[in-house]
C-alpha cells in the first residue's frame, strides 16, 4: 500500500457489469514529505473520498477485495483516509490536530 | 490502474489457444493531464474498445479477473472506455459526442 493524494475523478460508462456502481479517482502518489512521487494512477474508491483527501491505496489483486464484486480486473483501491501520520527524520508530518495547550 | 489510448490492434495467427479468441489491443499510456508517457503495452479488450478510444486498463494478476480471461495466460486487460476526467476540478477530457451534456467536472 501506498500514500496519495485524490486530484480527480474519471468517469467511464462503459464498464464491465462487475464495476457498475464503482467510483473511480485519479490519485498521485505521495512520499514519506508528503511530496508528489511517481506516477498518476486510476483507483476505485472503497471509503467515499473526495478532491484533496489523502489517502492509502491497495495495490494489486489484493485491491478488489474492498469492493462489492471481488471478481473484477481492478488492480488498486482507495482503502482509507489518512488523518495523521508520523515518520522519522525531518520534513512534515502529516495532518493530525493541532496540539492542545493543557486545560 | 492507469489511463490509456488505444493505437493499434494485435494479430497473431499462431498463439496459445488459451487466448485464441481474445482481442488483443495496443495501448499508449497517458498522464493526468492527457499527455502520451513513453509506455505502451499490449492488453485484452475485455468491452470493446475501439481505434482511438482512451480506456482504462489494469495490470497484473487482477487482469485475469473477468469472465473473458479467467484462467488465461493474460496480465493486462482493458475494462472501461473513459467519459471524461478532471484534475483539480477542471476538465481534462471529454469524449466526443458527450458535448451536449455539458463540460461540467464530475461532483467529487
Amino acid at each position: 500500500m501506498h500514500l496519495g493524494r485524490v486530484i480527480g475523478r474519471v468517469v467511464a460508462t462503459r464498464r464491465l457489469p462487475g464495476l457498475l456502481g464503482e467510483k473511480l479517482l485519479l490519485v498521485r502518489p505521495l512520499d514519506e514529505r508528503r511530496e508528489p512521487c511517481g506516477e498518476t494512477l486510476v483507483a476505485c474508491d472503497a471509503v467515499g473520498s473526495g478532491l484533496g483527501d489523502v489517502v492509502h491505496v491497495c495495490d494489486g489483486r489484493e485491491a478488489t477485495l474492498a469492493l462489492h464484486d471481488p471478481f473484477v480486473p481492478i488492480d488498486a483501491t482507495v482503502v482509507g483516509h489518512v488523518e495523521e501520520f508520523a515518520h522519522d527524520g525531518p520534513g512534515p508530518q502529516l495532518g493530525g490536530a493541532p496540539a492542545r495547550s493543557a486545560p | 490502474m492507469f489511463i490509456g489510448k488505444v493505437v493499434g490492434t494485435v494479430v497473431s495467427s499462431v498463439k496459445d489457444p488459451k487466448v485464441a479468441a481474445l482481442k488483443f489491443q495496443v495501448v499508449q499510456e497517458l498522464d493526468e493531464h492527457a499527455r502520451p508517457r513513453n509506455k505502451y503495452l499490449v492488453a485484452v479488450d475485455t468491452v470493446g474498445a475501439g481505434h482511438g478510444d482512451l480506456v482504462l486498463f489494469a495490470q497484473g494478476s487482477s487482469a485475469r479477473q473477468t469472465t473473458l480471461t479467467d484462467g488465461r495466460p493474460i496480465d493486462a486487460a482493458i475494462f472501461a472506455v473513459i467519459d471524461s476526467w478532471d484534475v483539480e476540478g477542471a476538465l481534462v477530457y471529454q469524449k466526443e459526442g458527450l458535448e451536449a451534456f455539458g463540460r461540467q467536472p464530475a461532483e467529487t
